[in-house]
């Protein structure tokens, strides 16, 4: 479902010196349907960096990765947002929404997009919010001044709401309590089982350990200081 | 799938100073795209080229009409162009005052523009007047209100409602959120943003707010000097910016 081949990457700071940095060579690996596959490294290795290449949000220089057929490093614009509209979604460590919204139309949003009735989507949303007890006199608030927590539950539940073929989850469990951090780590071992391919970063180990199939750990990638 | 605005080689002099240069992009149905630079980056002769207010001194502006498939815009005639100007493409000024007729009612503002395109009957035209002032968000009691009583934030509203009344599929917008204090460009935005998915809207943004695209537009395009020195997916020329002005403006916004 997801392969990336002889990726690499550089920043080139034009502002600072032109200096550049050579974050990754040579990346590939291949993720299939139903698996879960967790990138580790020291912080600073390039995690979070090689997530959002595979979201397309940074540029590789040269290689493939391939997603459903698409290759996000020849890709245009439009066909990137279709794939993150019916095939990709992503689950950051923050929520960024528009002011005004309200929780419930932030969930139901990727389910409306990809064409969902407005009252089959509320009901998942409200079936998500339930699930990761958010408490429903704050489902028509916008989330915006929601606590961390809360902040973090409804940017999963949002995440979860279209049952994407594919998924990166960045530090999905990070600051949620015991309950909650079961109830998303059920949701991912139900994504798996639909047969999702997914892509983690877990500083949780025993979460890790529960939901990975495999490791990949991204310091071997880095130039310079692979083993 | 047919572009539904394909941009060749546009280019505008003004005498030895470049406005633009060379500049091509295809845009298809659907898509909203900003284009970010700093004054005097040749974005607003851009904009006012595709949009027929400036002829360009060489290039191809061609939009699919609805009837005849795709047409050069630049060497249509004259009434061709204002005709596709009336129906669909509209035109968001920077400041109200240039899209709004300021000695007409609110009312009668968004009903000239279905005038234009052949209503008559006045309890129709008053009723989707009226309409669209609630879809902005403009209290229907103002109705018969000129927009000189308006603030700001309610003239730029009520100029996107006379704009697309008459259901347009393009829409050219100059910095439609300049000069609009911050909690007003929020609401703005939203609406621009529901109206936009809702109507299916394409729609071309010049602005210098990097927040307005980030919000609004799937792809952006950085000007400097005339010349297009990036373009790409919105969120990728934001966050992974390659063009040393690209990185150069991205690093520039202050943090809130």
């Amino acid at each position: 479902m997801i392969e990336l081949n002889d990726v690499s990457k550089t920043f080139t700071l034009h502002n600072q010196g032109s200096a550049v940095i050579e974050v990754f060579n040579d990346v590939s690996f291949r993720v299939a349907a139903g698996e879960c596959v967790a990138l580790t490294g020291a912080s600073g290795a390039g995690k979070s960096t090689l997530m959002r290449m595979i979201y397309g949000n940074y540029l590789a220089q040269t290689g493939e990765i391939c997603i459903g057929g698409v290759d996000l490093v020849q890709a245009a614009p439009r066909e990137v947002i279709q794939l993150r509209r019916d095939v990709l979604g992503y689950v950051s460590q923050f929520l960024r929404v528009v002011p005004r919204v309200s929780t419930l139309d932030v969930v139901a949003e990727p389910l409306r997009m990809v064409g969902v009735a407005a009252d089959q989507a509320e009901i998942r949303a409200r079936a998500l919010l339930a699930q990761l007890n958010i408490p429903e006199r704050l489902w028509s608030l916008s989330p915006t001044t929601f606590s961390g927590g809360e902040q973090q539950r409804v940017n999963i539940a949002r995440g979860f709401a279209h049952n994407y073929p594919a998924m990166l989850l960045d530090e999905p469990t990070a600051s949620l309590d015991a309950a909650n951090r079961e109830v998303v780590l059920s949701l991912i071992e139900d994504a798996k089982a639909r047969g999702a391919a997914i892509i983690g970063i877990f500083h949780d180990e025993a979460a890790r350990a529960r939901v990975c199939d495999r490791e990949i750990d991204v310091t071997r990638f880095v130039p310079g200081v692979a083993a | 799938m047919t572009p539904l605005l394909s941009v060749q080689g546009l280019s505008k002099n003004y005498g030895a100073h470049i406005g633009c240069a060379d500049v091509s992009f295809d845009l298809f149905p659907g898509e909203v795209m900003g284009i970010v630079g700093e004054s005097g980056s040749g974005k607003s002769t851009l904009l006012n080229c595709m949009a027929g207010h400036l002829v360009p001194d060489a290039g191809q502006v061609v939009f699919d009409t609805r009837a005849d498939g795709p047409q050069d815009t630049v060497t249509m005639s004259e009434p061709a162009r204002r005709m596709l100007s009336r129906t669909d493409w509209a035109f968001v000024h920077q400041h109200a005052r240039d899209g709004l007729r300021m000695g007409v009612s609110a009312g009668g503002n968004v009903g000239e523009r279905l005038m234009a395109v052949g209503a008559r009957h006045y309890g129709d035209i008053r009723g989707k007047a009226t309409d669209w002032l609630e879809r902005v968000e403009i209290d229907v009691d103002r109705v018969d209100d000129r927009p000189t009583t308006f603030s700001g934030g309610m003239q730029q509203r009520l100029q996107i409602a006379r704009n697309l009344v008459t259901g347009p599929r393009l829409v050219f917008m100059d910095e439609p959120t300049g000069g609009l204090d911050v909690s007003v460009q929020a609401r703005l935005l939203d609406l621009l943003r529901g109206l936009v998915r809702d109507m299916g809207l394409s729609a071309i943004i010049v602005t210098h707010d990097l927040a307005v695209v980030r919000l609004l537009a799937d792809r952006l395009m950085v000007m400097k000097s005339g010349h297009v020195v990036e373009a790409g997916l919105t969120d990728q020329v934001l966050d992974d910016p390659q063009h040393p002005y690209s990185q150069l403006l991205v690093s520039s916004v202050l943090q809130v």
